[in-house]
């Protein structure tokens, strides 16, 4: 079968348990297509070699029961993967590799399926077009010198490039949604509390989550059902009663409230997003749901708010980063030399600014006006949702206010870069589950989503509103294959 | 409470000056692991052996708290008469150093498990109270080890996590004695609870001390300096001297003082300047995203109030009231929970007053010349009991048990086997005791006759001559009746 890789996640599985396809057939195709592919940067560490041994393995006794029989999967170099080097896009951890395996790994392999490599990503997950990594930026698969997104930029390009079937990233402010809109599928963050986040590289612990990135919403659900657990060894875990999403999905929305906020009508929105989203409205309306116009007042305040918040939880959860344990090690004069030469040279430009921030907003004299205000708006924005939540099932908007731009094109001016994350903050500031779907295209082809943002642990909902969005738009990737000489 | 009668001066020229001082006593949770990981705490191990991933702080490892941690906290809180916070939040303290691998220490700042409390001290003068300003938890951090290595620094993480209680004093304490009293009387309560083993020599018991002197009769307090890190009662009370006479010799100089974090320098007996308010550290202080807010529940702490034992100072109040000791009695047997159930295991079965004697004076003063704990007594309850038992029915003297202890304290003796064995039974028969002093009178006749003629200062003589014949043995109640009939 020669269109293995084309083949979506419930395809491949599918097949598999009919026995069509080995899980080294499927594993081959997807490491012989990655192998084709040097050019989009997407891989930091292949595991090309072992995951074929896997796969064989799994052929001779295949467990057709579990959710992910055999099926080979890259991962997001920020899930520490054991005896697999894990870098989180960081020169720091460049000679990093673990001893212990991240819960939502874990989950994923407990389930049958096989590790690919580790994924390209921004450093320590801070950036929004991938550019920020140690390991150079990554190509989006729609078009040369386009940035695929950030932080999980190396996750979107391999999904949306079919060089894995599906993949996790992880979201603070918008990591798995952005690039998912940026390339053209889909991407869900799930509420706060759901995946474990034990074992994942942090960059800001109160916003982190891990989630999928599909090509189709079914594909989503499947994943999240896998990696969504409570977990003793995360006390920010919690322990509540997870749907089987699957096969619970529906396209039948009809009745539901959809509420379309105000606020998200920004200046200099580009017309195509404005356009767009009248777009989606109009999806929603066919599918039998009721469009409800509401309001979030301190929409505006969430951005300062959450460059805040993240770079203060970042600036203390990377200290461990000193060159005295593990990763790298810069020669010093002394202890003090030694630390500033080692975080001087392994840490990046843009983690370095964020690590000033958020060294800056803790600071004596600086934290009540800088952090101690923004906890306090940051309630303030989540009560928003929490008023709308008692009028609407969900929220319609778009996903970012832009469609993928060019890479080189915004680093010089990291305001610009971090506008890009203005719909998709909020929602981790109030913990809440939000998913992108491929909803459009702009004059250049290149794709454009919508985000549907959830209740609290409402993601069944969520990904049943996508589904049958999802039905009516009816979205084809326009992929080349341009870089496969 | 009534005041201190002996106050503690500092005198200069025509001035007195009051040192007022306050304590951050640092105490090890007894705990079988750290307060946020699984990792053994066990004193002594090999370097890097009791290390969790967590401990090391590895990329994407998180803290879980320790619930037995929590209690123990609240069950000192409780200890301590004070509050306890339903609701406490874990901080980070952010700094770097080698042993600090998180780059951050997990601390409670604004909201601290435990409240205000307070220690009520025996002083010679009377009791003084102590009041507590706030207990909470926090990780301990590595050890950095400067001196295997010309060139490098080794780190030992053994300790980093492990738990602390950071108890803080009101600035209540007004001298080295009582400083002396508020340690020995956190430690007991620690003991009693067993919520702290109090062993200062394993670092389990340290101390930051602040100090600050004001000429007696001012109600304001003066400006104070930190000792950081004191590790025994006698250095923190010889750095109080220390530090309390260098800021009253820089008063009396016309200077200020500094406020600043200071160092005690033990083998020079002088405290020095570690930085200044200048240059302290900014720890950028923040509630830990790693931990939701701890919450315990009314029902959670009224579980914990029924697992208090009876504390020292309930049992003092017993003590006295039911077996008639002094206070000063009672305090010393109250002063740990071994000695207290030691002294009751004794009482069981042998008369209270003897046993009181002999715990205080023989058995202390042997324990100490051995250098041993009272749970390392080679002198079981149960066999003192015994010895004082045959003080009691006069089958020995108390001469002749001081022997029969020795022989006890050289491995747990039956004493009664001892008095066999080595035949140091009393001599009490009448019959007996005359024909031995029918004897000595009879060797010794050119002083008797003086003993007849008034020199009666030569019975004690005769009573030591009947003694030493009879090898201590003889009664000596009955050696007096019957040689004040014979002479």
């Amino acid at each position: 079968m020669s269109d293995i890789t084309k083949q979506s996640l419930s395809e491949l599985i599918k097949n598999i348990k009919d026995k069509k396809l080995s899980s080294t057939e499927v594993t081959k195709a997807f490491v012989e297509r990655s192998e084709k592919s040097k050019e989009l940067n997407v891989y930091v560490t292949e595991d090309f070699s072992a995951a074929i041994d896997k796969a064989k393995k799994f052929d001779k006794n295949p467990n057709l029961d579990l959710k992910l029989p055999g099926i080979p999967i890259a991962v997001k170099d920020l899930f520490c993967t054991k005896n697999v080097k894990t870098t989180a896009g960081s020169k720091i951890l460049n000679n990093f590799t673990p001893t212990y395996e991240s819960t939502v790994t874990q989950n994923i392999w407990d389930e049958g399926a096989i590790l690919l490599g580790k994924l390209n990503c921004d450093e320590f997950a801070m950036g929004s077009s991938n550019e920020t990594s140690f390991f150079g930026c990554v190509q989006n698969p729609i078009d040369k010198d386009l940035v695929p997104g950030g932080s999980s930029g190396g996750s979107s390009s391999a999904v949306a490039a079919q060089l894995t079937p599906i993949t996790i990233g992880t979201d603070t402010g918008g990591s798995i949604r952005q690039p998912a809109s940026f390339t053209g599928i889909v991407g869900l963050k799930p509420t706060y509390g759901s995946c474990s986040r034990y074992g994942i590289v942090a960059f800001a612990s109160s916003l982190d989550q891990a989630g999928p990135m599909a090509q189709n919403v079914r594909d989503c659900a499947l994943l999240l059902e896998v990696i969504s657990s409570y977990d003793e060894k995360d006390s920010t875990s919690i322990d509540f009663k997870r749907n089987n999403y699957v096969k619970e999905l529906t396209n039948n929305i009809k009745g539901k409230k959809i509420g379309i906020p105000k606020e998200y009508r920004v200046d200099g929105m580009p017309k195509e997003i404005e356009d767009l989203w009248k777009k989606g409205i109009d999806y929603v309306k066919d599918c039998g749901a009721a469009i409800i116009d509401i309001s979030l007042p301190h929409t505006n305040y969430a951005l300062p708010t959450y460059y805040i918040v993240a770079p203060a939880e970042a600036s203390s959860n990377l200290a461990r980063y000193d060159g005295v344990k593990y990763g790298f090690r810069a020669d010093g004069e002394n202890l003090i030399d030694m630390y500033e030469k080692t975080r001087s040279e392994g840490f990046g430009a843009e983690v370095q600014r964020r690590i000033m921030i958020g060294t800056y907003v803790l600071s004596s004299g600086y934290y009540d006006a800088y952090y101690l205000k923004a906890q306090k708006v940051r309630k303030l924005i989540k009560n928003d949702f929490d008023e709308a939540y008692k009028k609407v099932d969900a929220i319609l908007t778009p996903s970012t206010p832009s469609s993928a731009f060019k890479i080189g094109e915004k680093t010089n001016d990291p305001v610009s870069m971090y506008l890009n994350d203005i719909f998709t903050v909020p929602v981790n500031l109030s913990g809440l589950p939000g998913i992108s779907i491929p909803a459009g295209h702009d004059t250049n082809g290149y794709p454009l989503g919508l985000q549907i943002i959830g209740k609290a642990f409402d993601e069944q909902n969520l990904l049943n509103i996508a589904y049958a969005m999802e039905e009516k738009i009816n979205f084809k990737n326009k992929i080349t294959d341009w870089w496969i000489k | 409470m009534s005041r201190n009668k002996s106050e503690y001066l500092i005198n200069r020229k025509d001035n007195q000056y009051e040192v007022v001082i306050g304590l951050e006593v640092h105490a090890q949770v007894t705990s079988e692991s750290k307060l946020f990981s699984t990792s053994s705490t066990k004193f002594g191990a090999e370097p890097n052996t009791q290390v969790s991933l967590v401990d090391a702080a590895l990329p994407g490892m998180l803290p879980v708290i320790n619930k037995f941690c929590v209690k123990q906290a609240i069950k000192t809180g409780i200890g301590l008469n004070a509050k306890i916070n339903k609701r406490s939040v874990f901080d980070r303290k952010n700094y770097f150093y080698a042993d600090l691998p998180q780059g951050y220490q997990i601390s409670q700042f604004k909201d601290p498990i435990v409240g205000e409390g307070k220690v009520i001290l025996d002083m010679p003068g009377g009791q003084k109270e102590v009041g507590i300003e706030r207990l909470h938890l926090e990780q301990d951090a590595g050890k950095s080890i400067h001196d295997l290595d010309p060139k490098n620094t080794f780190v030992d993480l053994n300790r980093s996590g492990v738990a602390l209680m950071e108890i803080v004093s009101k600035p209540d304490l007004r001298s080295p004695d009582e400083v002396n009293a508020y340690v020995k009387k956190l430690r007991s309560i620690m003991r009693y609870l067993g919520t702290c083993d109090g062993n200062m020599q394993e670092g389990s018991l340290r101390a930051d001390v602040n100090v600050s002197v004001r000429k007696k009769g001012s109600k304001e307090f003066g400006t104070r300096c930190e000792i950081k890190n004191v590790n025994s009662i006698k250095f923190m009370q010889m750095a109080i001297e220390f530090e309390a006479n260098r800021q009253v010799d820089l008063i009396e100089d016309g200077q200020s003082i500094d406020q600043e974090t200071r160092l005690f320098d033990t083998k020079k007996n002088e405290t020095r300047s570690m930085r200044s308010k200048e240059d302290a550290h900014d720890y950028r202080y923040f509630p830990d995203p790693d931990l939701l807010p701890l919450e315990v529940s009314d029902d959670f702490i009224e579980k914990l109030k029924l697992e208090i034992p009876e504390l020292p100072d309930e049992k003092k109040k017993r003590f006295i009231e039911k077996f008639k000791l002094s206070p000063y009695e009672a305090t010393i047997l109250v002063s740990d929970n071994e000695t207290s159930n030691y002294f009751e295991n004794v009482i069981k079965k042998s008369d209270v007053k003897l046993a009181t004697n002999w715990i205080i004076g023989e058995l202390f003063a042997a324990l100490n010349e051995k250098n041993l704990e009272i749970a390392q007594s080679p002198i079981s309850a149960g066999n003192l009991s015994k010895l004082i038992n045959l003080i009691k029915d006069g089958t020995i003297s108390g001469k002749i048990a001081k022997t029969v202890f020795e022989h006890m304290m050289e491995g747990d003796k039956d004493p009664k086997k001892i008095v066999e064995e080595k035949g140091l039974k009393q001599e009490s028969d009448p019959k007996a005791l005359e024909a031995l002093i029918d004897k000595v009178i009879d060797d010794n006749r050119e002083k008797a006759t003086e003993y007849k003629s008034g020199k009666v200062k030569l019975f004690g003589f005769f009573v030591g001559q009947v003694m030493k014949v009879s090898a201590g043995k003889a009664n000596p109640q009955l050696v007096n009746e019957i040689l004040k009939k014979k002479l």
